[in-house]
């Protein structure tokens, strides 16, 4: 039985958190991630859940915990945002070499200095390198959807893999909106149940994690973790079709929205999108031929598919919430230039970095935006690379 | 002759090591300038350098220590510097050498 | 307690051919420790000496479960074992009686790993953590930590014309330990097999967190004979530079080893012995050796004067 919840993406979350019901959950409380953590305790202290929850003194010991509580062979997850994800840094990537599958909803919220606790994508975009899944959540169907279909993908026995599920810190996590639950049984039946490799508790067969290699082995082994991220996008799409026949709703690598026909497009990421979403309904029925593509997956990129679906386009902006200080522009403009760049065809393509620290982007900046491109188009001329939008001089 | 290493097809996933204690094929012997020699006669069984020996290196048999493993022994000399009975003594390890490079024990 | 001749006959549990030093005090405090314990264990280690030695891949010396995470989080990694085990215990997913076991070293422990571990301790798992001491960090190249003793030489507090060494007083991490009032807290040495294994064996009967400091010396970092490493960590005991006790609870506290008044070396004289300490016999350091000794005995008296105040059992 369908079940329909008004309700906060943090609650949406901790919904697919208690179906999914994993065995041990070590968290520590940061805003805007708080929510889902504190009603997943209530679970426990309501026996609504079996987790063992361990309230770890820190987001690295957080990670820690999950990364032993993983390899000793049981169903992980945690949760964080922000300066949080910044402090388990270093122990992110000893989760994706260790091969432990932790599974961690990440409320997107700007790093510090100076602090800040809104919306934008500089923390997971910090981490896009430490070699975990990373999933994108429009808004809180997506982010209910993505956290039961990560559980999946990162366990599968040819990716082995954290996974990280993104979705808007306050936009998405503080406001309510409309999903489905899947019903119980269905959930746990498709998330299924873990099955450990090499599990520490099995002390009959003694084995030995988290070795100290040196250069004689040490490359080997992370040729073998770029490999399993490069079967995730077909375990994804395998999984995506599983997820479809159990629930109705379809996802990809990403999402488009008029798209096929279009001459200028924007790529953005998470909630960002709907609002994009109005502006090409606006443009359309003013003749103009505007397109939006939304990925979904970010690691591994799927930068083939992307440069696809784009490659028919006269101009291209993206949007990046988070500016990775290079001077060439954030994230995934870089992703996604690197992305045409193959197709040979030159299509112009530039950035907006928008929405620092919880700057609300409007229609009206958006609709800027491919009033740019149309220019563009039409002059043949590209004004500016990297612009940033929203912010005063 | 040196075995041939894993290519990454070939390696457990995270670096797992699934063979415990295989680091008993690696010959530490190799290691020492001196080495301890076991002298039966004088030994009272106190087992005092079974639980010094860092190595795990002294051999017992049946509940006795009847001599050293050579193979992993790396010559610290605790156990000569505890034995009550200074059963064991600390000798030059190039006695015990030949001119030509021969394999440890 | 098992004999020295029951212990023989075990297999144990770290196995050789790790790529430890010649004499290094920290394996034998881990085979000291894994012959005291008469239950199938999870290890966890911090980075360090002991990881790094006994795990060089391919090879593992390990006989038992080990994990290696990282170095500040050795208690937290084993927190997240524990937790795993409880809840597939409680699942009905296992039934055997399994213990947990941490190592680090005084810079796993003192230093960068404290956090992990208060907070594992405040949090109540089920696990003994040992520390093995060796007073600086070794793996490193002999760089201070917390626990490096007041005068030592190290290569980041090193003496030269403005400096006598390490000047900070060395943080008392087992009486910190015991002020967080867990089950059980001790200080132990590997020349003292027998006191060290009792407490492994007591440990092992508690239930939640317990700690024990391991005195474990570094021929390379205290630039000593070879050979002398059990000899080092007695004469450190004597001299009540590292005195053997245990705390219950937080507040019933024991001394184990009371030197009589001819058995008690001045520390000078084990100083003497260990090269990281040459610079202080130099002339003009006769001060900081007698403060040295003047905290040593300071320290000591205020020991035996918790023991003194401590609950007697009924």
């Amino acid at each position: 039985m369908v079940k329909t919840l008004a309700q906060t993406g943090t609650s949406a979350m901790a919904a697919a958190m208690r179906q999914i019901n994993p065995d041990v959950v070590a968290a520590y409380p940061i805003t805007p991630q708080t929510a889902i953590v504190e009603e997943f305790s209530q679970m426990v202290a309501d026996g609504a859940v079996k987790a063992e929850l361990v309230q770890v003194e820190s987001e690295h010991s957080a990670m820690s915990a999950c990364i032993g509580a993983s390899a000793a062979g049981s169903r992980v997850m945690t949760a964080t945002s922000s300066a949080g994800l910044a402090l388990m840094w270093e122990v992110l990537y000893v989760a994706a070499g260790c091969r432990t599958p932790v599974i961690m909803p990440m409320v997107n919220r700007a790093l510090s200095a100076p602090i800040n606790i809104h919306c934008d994508h500089s923390d997971s975009m910090g981490a896009r390198d430490a070699g975990w899944i990373q999933i994108f959540s429009e808004n809180a169907q997506e982010a209910y959807d993505n956290l039961l279909q990560a559980v999946r993908i990162g366990e599968h026995k040819d990716v082995r893999l954290p996974a990280m599920v993104m979705m808007d810190g306050f936009i998405t996590s503080h406001a309510i909106e409309r999903f489905d639950i899947l019903d119980d049984g269905e959930a746990a039946k498709f998330v299924g149940d873990y099955e450990a490799i090499n599990p520490l508790l099995d002390v009959d067969n003694p084995v030995t994690h988290g070795p100290f290699d040196l250069f004689d082995y040490y490359f080997e082994h992370k040729r073998g973790q770029a490999e399993a991220m490069n079967h995730v996008k077909d375990v994804a799409l395998k999984v995506a079709q599983e997820y479809a026949a159990v629930s109705g709703r379809q996802y990809g690598l990403f999402k488009t929205y008029q798209l096929k026909d279009a001459e200028v497009a924007v790529v953005v990421l998470s909630s960002t999108a709907g609002t994009a979403r109005t502006v090409v309904n606006k443009l359309r029925a003013a003749g103009v031929k505007a397109g939006l593509l939304v990925p979904r997956l970010f690691r591994p990129f799927p930068a083939l598919e992307i440069a696809e679906s784009l490659s028919h386009l006269k101009a291209i902006a993206v949007m990046d919430r988070s500016d990775s200080f290079s001077t060439l522009g954030g994230p995934l403009f870089i992703e996604t230039s690197h992305a045409l760049y193959d197709l040979g065809k030159n299509i112009p393509t530039v950035d907006y970095i928008f929405g620092l620290g919880g700057r609300d982007t409007g229609p009206d900046q958006i609709e800027e935006v491919y009033s740019d491109l149309q220019d563009i188009v039409n002059t043949g001329k590209v004004k500016e690379l990297v612009n940033y939008i929203g912010v005063r001089e | 002759m040196a075995e041939r290493k894993k290519g990454w097809k070939e390696l457990e996933a995270g670096g797992v090591i699934k063979e415990a204690g295989n680091s008993k094929s690696y010959k530490t012997g190799d290691w020492r300038v001196q080495r301890p020699i076991f002298d039966a006669e004088k030994c009272s069984q106190c087992m005092l350098c079974v639980i010094y020996c860092p190595d795990a290196s002294i051999d017992v048999k049946d509940g006795e220590v009847v001599g050293i493993d050579y193979e992993h022994c790396k010559g610290c000399g605790i156990c000569a510097n505890e034995c009550p009975r200074l059963a064991l003594e600390m000798k030059n390890e190039a006695e015990f050498r030949t001119k030509k490079k021969e394999k440890v024990g | 307690m098992a004999s020295l001749k029951d212990i023989a006959r075990q297999k144990p549990r770290l196995a050789s051919g790790h790529r430890l030093c010649p004499g290094c005090g920290a394996s034998i405090a881990v085979n000291q420790v894994l012959h005291a314990i008469n239950y199938p264990v999870v290890v966890t280690s911090a980075t360090g000496c002991l990881e790094v030695s006994t795990t060089p891949f391919p090879y593992t010396s390990w006989e038992v479960p080990f994990i290696h995470s990282a170095f500040e989080n050795a208690a937290a990694t084993i927190s997240g074992v524990e937790a795993a085990y409880n809840s597939l215990k409680r699942q009905g997913k296992i039934s055997k009686d399994i213990k947990f076991l941490a190592f680090g070293g005084d810079g796993g422990t003192y230093d960068i790993g404290f956090q992990a571990l208060s907070g594992a301790v405040e949090r109540g798992h089920d696990f003994l953590y040992i520390c093995y001491d060796n007073g600086a960090y070794m793996n490193t190249g002999i760089q201070r930590s917390g626990a490096t003793p007041v005068g030592a030489a190290t290569t980041t507090a090193p003496p030269g014309k403005e400096s006598y060494g390490k000047v900070q007083r060395r943080k008392d991490i087992t009486q910190i330990m015991a002020a967080h009032q867990i089950p059980y807290t001790a200080q132990a040495s590997v020349s003292y097999w027998k006191d060290l294994m009792r407490k492994v064996e007591k440990a092992m009967e508690i239930e939640g967190p317990k700690f024990i400091n391991v005195l474990s010396p570094c021929p390379r970092g205290w630039r000593s004979i070879d050979g002398q490493s059990i000899s080092l960590a007695k004469e450190a005991v004597l001299s009540c530079f590292w005195p053997l006790y245990e705390v219950e609870d937080g507040n019933k506290w024991k001394v184990n080893v009371k030197p009589r008044e001819e058995q008690k070396t001045p520390v000078a004289e084990w100083f003497k012995k260990q090269g990281r300490f040459k610079h202080l016999f130099k002339p003009g350091n006769e001060q900081v050796l007698e403060n040295i000794q003047a905290e040593i005995d300071d320290q000591w008296q205020r020991l035996l004067a918790k023991e003194a105040a401590s609950p007697k059992e009924q």
